[in-house]
């Protein structure tokens, strides 16, 4: 890896010759950085030492373990109707209760979280890369190009995402495909936006002059040259998205656009179940509704201490 | 500078001193280690001196400032040693004690003025807010603080205490903060790279004001900077650091003349001053680099890259030896320092310029004109110039005089007016270089000022140099290989930067990539927009001679903009002086420099503080450059002008660039014969004695 240079390399990494203007800007800690060769590799320790970082990241994984297996391991089949154990409050037996037809809550819960986890990061996976190449297109290239979609960015983002989605699901049918597209296309314009400024930014700097200079192509000014250097605020962006996803999906199905019955969902699950809030049946909504806020926060706990730490 | 009552004779033992550091070691807790940024440092400063900490980035200037102030950043700590302010120690006081003292004993004024005040606040009421610290009521404040500034000789104080700071010049608010450190009539002012930021003709204003207001507060000053010219002129005692140590200690025109410590001698050998060029007198340079922060836990600090060097000074930690008249030096053979032998030869042979053959570029009648908001900014106004082969062209002048538009027009970044004419060897070049062939863009370059900003930050410098290899020169595979390789030791780096990122690199070598990028090409033409502004001297001194024997080897022509007007006649066969986007000046450099000069590069020249001991104070500018989108009538100049003729037209006609002597061209109304009189008479006047300059 270029970031690790050995210590016999030290001539290079002190910061003996730089802008003297930065002496007092850089401030004189900054001077004592030495060994800057390790920016990189500290800014990781940074993250994994950060406590925001670490439960963010246990709850997820404990999320990601239940979607890829937690068909092997939840104490019941999601799917079973038990007409005789109908709306159990939570006992030794089932720790989260059972449902209207008798389904274990927990094992739900637990199933539950494979198809939310398999449409959101997809949808913003899509989102960002398509929204990555908008924002940089528009930023590089201003103009026209970039006025007609800075319009087209205001209208969509006038309405709320729910709806927008709703329109499409309505129009094509749901499906986890419709999922990922609508989501991804709605969030590729807010990415367009994030990616644009910090293009905008880049474009002030030489080293694009230096480009135009050597009669480099715009893809190659786009994706080799600004890329890399406005990747920091993309990743911000795609776990801030990722959060929106998941709430966006649950939302939907929620509504009844989204996973369809019996598979297990949490937003329809909480649909279902909220009917029967009245009569005192709880756990049946609570479980799956601290689901999805445990997830979002876990992924908003991440995306913050990435952020945190890129922008010092 | 020299003041008429300094205390630097009378009385080195003052009976009380306003700052006293004694063996202070600052420490920086970095990944749970103590990192050393200072380690024991001592000097004081007396009643009214001025003291000057000078030295390269890095060397802890600014760490001894915020040490004095207890500014030090929450992983930083005195480890050692005390400093004594009026005889109180600051780390010892509690947080009131503390409050009263940065409000009255001492005061600081930072590098960059703009970002010194806040800038949603009206100047006055950030001003008026020095008094009411001390317990003034609002309007007696704000009266107050308009005195203030009309002290500090701002002609309309009212009108710019209601402005906001964006609507004044940098000058301007350095003025504005050095009146509020004042305002408090503290003991002690820290000046920290004061005027590093601002132009040569606004320095030397501000500097002729710190002066007259230190001799007028009798405050003592700890002024700092990297530029040793400025601190010759401003301070009584010096101290020099170098990597946390103050290495040699004294008073100011006896370490510049006399310097007695290996380090002070290769900086001032690294200054450019009058007589030296690149072929001959040449910089020396420092070799190798500063030490990090403990690297050096016996022997002296500076014995790796001190030609000096013994194996004693590699085991035993020189002490301060006292050098005699009041300085000491903390090297063992302080005695034998100034013979320390030269890192580089001193005369080397350059291929002279090629006068006779046709022009490499020719310019006639560029101008850009900027449409912003109904303004038209005239940025660049009828150029006519003509570059040859092997040449170095100079382009000086303020900011703001058109000296990077006219670069970035010759490369095509910028599209010039209608009927201007860039001819690269006799053939015409398109105003936008997306329309340019490839050799015409290969036949033309640029190193920046900044390379922080020139190279991409998340390229390697492999990937830089080759990139250019293919684009510009066309070379792929093997062949590319070589050249990357051949390309990267002419610029003086090894295969082991390759790999690396700019961000690994110090800015000299960053530099070096740059030049390297530059010469991908193998252009004809290099425009170098300031390219050591941003570096240290020892660093400026290698890149310099390194400009200079890459184009000696390669035959290419040098457009050299720069407001550093030594550096400009170290390395420049001609110059042209920019102000208003115009031509005011063209010559041989030397012609430039020995004059008769242009009114406005005659103020230049005066502007600059000097190494020599000579001030060639003759005539200083007032104000600055007006704007661009309204230049005034006639002579440009004339507003500012001190030869401005008394008939009227200055102010009616705008003068013609005429050739008053072969060769040298100026655009003045005055004839050149009385130019000449004018200036040497006052030079004699002056500096009865002095030899001229040159």
């Amino acid at each position: 890896m270029s970031e690790h240079i050995d210590p016999a390399a030290a001539p290079v990494t002190s910061r003996a010759t730089s802008d003297p203007a930065g002496t007092l800007t850089a401030g004189a800690a900054g001077a004592l950085d030495v060994s800057v060769g390790r920016v990189r590799r500290e800014q990781l320790h940074q993250l994994v030492r950060s406590k925001a970082f670490i439960v963010g990241s246990v709850i997820l994984l404990w999320w990601i373990v239940c979607a890829i297996f937690g068909a092997s391991f939840a104490p019941y089949n999601a799917t079973t109707a038990n007409i005789l154990n109908t709306q159990l409050a939570p006992s030794a037996a089932h720790w989260f209760g059972t449902n209207d037809v008798g389904e274990d809550v927990l094992s739900r819960v637990i199933v539950g979280a494979r198809d939310i986890l398999e449409i959101a990061p997809l949808a913003t996976l899509l989102g960002t890369v398509l929204g990555t190449t908008i924002g940089l297109a528009q930023g590089y290239l201003r103009g026209a190009f970039d006025m007609l979609v800075g319009r087209i960015v205001d209208a969509a983002l006038s309405l709320p995402i729910v709806i927008v989605a709703f329109l499409f699901v309505v129009a094509v049918g749901a499906s986890t495909i419709t999922l990922i597209v609508v989501i991804g296309f709605v969030f590729s314009l807010i990415i367009a936006r994030t990616v644009r400024t910090a293009v905008l930014q880049e474009r002030e700097l030489d080293y694009l002059a230096a480009a135009r200079l050597r009669d480099e192509s715009v893809p190659h000014v786009m994706f080799v040259e600004i890329l890399p250097n406005v990747l920091g605020p993309i990743l911000v962006e795609f776990t801030v998205r990722l959060g929106y996803a998941i709430f966006t999906i649950a939302t939907l199905s929620f509504l009844g656009f989204g996973v369809q019955l019996p598979t297990p969902d949490w937003g329809a699950d909480i649909a279902i179940n909220s009917n029967y809030l009245a009569a005192g049946y709880w756990w049946e909504t609570l479980f799956p509704a601290l689901a999805i806020a445990s997830l979002v926060i876990a992924i908003n706990l991440i995306g913050d201490s990435i952020e945190a730490v890129l922008i010092q | 500078m020299t003041l008429p009552a300094s205390p630097e004779l009378s009385a080195p033992v003052e009976p009380s001193t306003t700052l006293e550091v004694s063996h202070l070691d600052v420490a920086y807790r970095v990944r749970g280690k103590d990192r050393l940024a200072l380690r024991d440092v001592s000097f004081s400063i007396g009643r009214q001196e001025s003291f000057g900490l000078v030295g390269e980035s890095g060397c802890g200037k600014s760490t001894t400032a915020l040490a004095v102030t207890r500014y030090l950043p929450r992983n930083g700590r005195l480890s050692a040693g005390s400093v004594l302010v009026n005889g109180q120690d600051p780390a010892k006081m509690d947080k009131r004690a503390l409050r009263r003292f940065r409000a009255r004993t001492i005061s600081m004024v930072y590098q960059e003025p703009g970002r010194a005040l806040n800038p949603s606040i009206r100047v006055g009421r950030q001003v008026a807010e020095v008094y009411e610290v001390g317990g003034t009521k609002k309007n007696e404040a704000l009266a107050r603080a308009e005195e203030l500034l009309g002290m500090v000789q701002i002609a309309d104080p009212g009108r710019v205490l209601r402005s906001y700071p964006h609507q004044l010049s940098g000058g301007m608010l350095q003025r504005i903060m050095i009146a509020m450190a004042l305002a408090s009539q503290p003991s002690l002012l820290i000046l920290d790279e004061p005027t590093t930021a601002l132009d040569a003709t606004v320095e030397a204003e501000v500097l002729d004001l710190v002066s007259s207001l230190r001799q007028r507060f009798q405050t003592s000053v700890l002024f700092i900077s990297h530029n040793l010219a400025v601190i010759a002129k401003m301070c009584d005692r010096v101290g020099v650091m170098y990597a946390g140590e103050l290495v040699e200690q004294g008073p100011a025109q006896e370490i510049f003349d006399n310097p007695r410590h290996p380090y002070t001698v290769g900086l001032l050998r690294c200054v450019p001053r009058g007589g030296q060029r690149k072929d001959h007198g040449r910089l020396d340079t420092i070799p190798g680099f500063l030490p990090g922060p403990g690297e050096v836990q016996v022997g002296c600090i500076f014995a790796k890259r001190c030609a000096l060097a013994s194996q004693r000074c590699l085991e035993e930690t020189p002490p301060m030896y006292d050098a005699g008249a009041g300085r000491t030096s903390r090297c063992h053979y302080h005695e034998q320092a100034p013979e320390l032998p030269r890192a580089t030869p001193e005369d080397v042979t350059l291929r002279s310029p090629d006068r006779s053959g046709e022009p490499v570029i020719r310019l006639r009648g560029v101008s850009k004109t900027f449409h912003t908001r109904g303004e038209h900014v005239r940025a660049v106004v009828g150029v006519d110039l003509d570059l040859k082969a092997g040449e170095t062209l100079g382009l000086v002048g303020e900011s703001g005089s058109g000296k990077t538009t006219l670069a970035r027009v010759l490369l095509g970044l910028s599209v010039p007016d209608e009927g201007s004419i860039i001819e690269l060897e006799g053939s015409p070049l398109a105003p936008e270089c997306a329309k340019r062939d490839r050799r015409q863009l290969q036949a033309m370059q640029i190193v920046f000022q900044n390379p922080d900003s020139a190279l991409n930050r998340r390229h390697s410098v492999r990937h830089i140099i080759t990139r250019a290899l293919k684009k510009l020169a066309g070379l792929s595979g093997e062949a590319c290989e070589r050249r990357l390789l051949e390309i990267v030791r002419s610029v003086r780096m090894e295969e082991r930067h390759l790999p690396l990122r700019p961000y690994q690199l110090s800015g000299g070598l960053k530099q070096r990539v740059a030049i390297a990028r530059a010469f991908a090409g193998a252009p004809r033409v290099l425009v170098c927009d300031e390219p050591t502004s941003a570096l240290d001297v020892s660093v400026q001194a290698a890149i310099l001679n390194l400009l200079a024997d890459l184009q000696s080897r390669e035959r290419v022509t040098y457009v050299f903009i720069s407001h550093d007007l030594g550096v400009v006649r170290y390395l420049s066969d001609s110059i042209a002086v920019l102000y208003l986007g115009r031509v005011m000046e063209y010559g041989p450099a030397e012609t430039v420099f020995s004059g008769p000069h242009h009114p406005y590069t005659e103020s230049l020249l005066s502007a600059v503080p000097s190494l020599d001991g000579s001030p060639r104070e003759r005539i200083r500018l007032k104000g600055e450059i007006p704007s661009a989108a309204h230049s005034p009538s006639g002579c440009v100049f004339h507003t500012r002008c001190p030869r401005r003729l008394a008939n009227g037209l200055c102010e009616s006609t705008e003068p013609g660039l005429v050739e008053v002597e072969p060769g040298h061209m100026l655009r003045c109304h005055i004839p050149v014969d009385e130019l000449r009189r004018l200036q040497t008479t006052e030079d004699a006047d002056l500096k009865a004695g002095q030899p001229k300059i040159s």
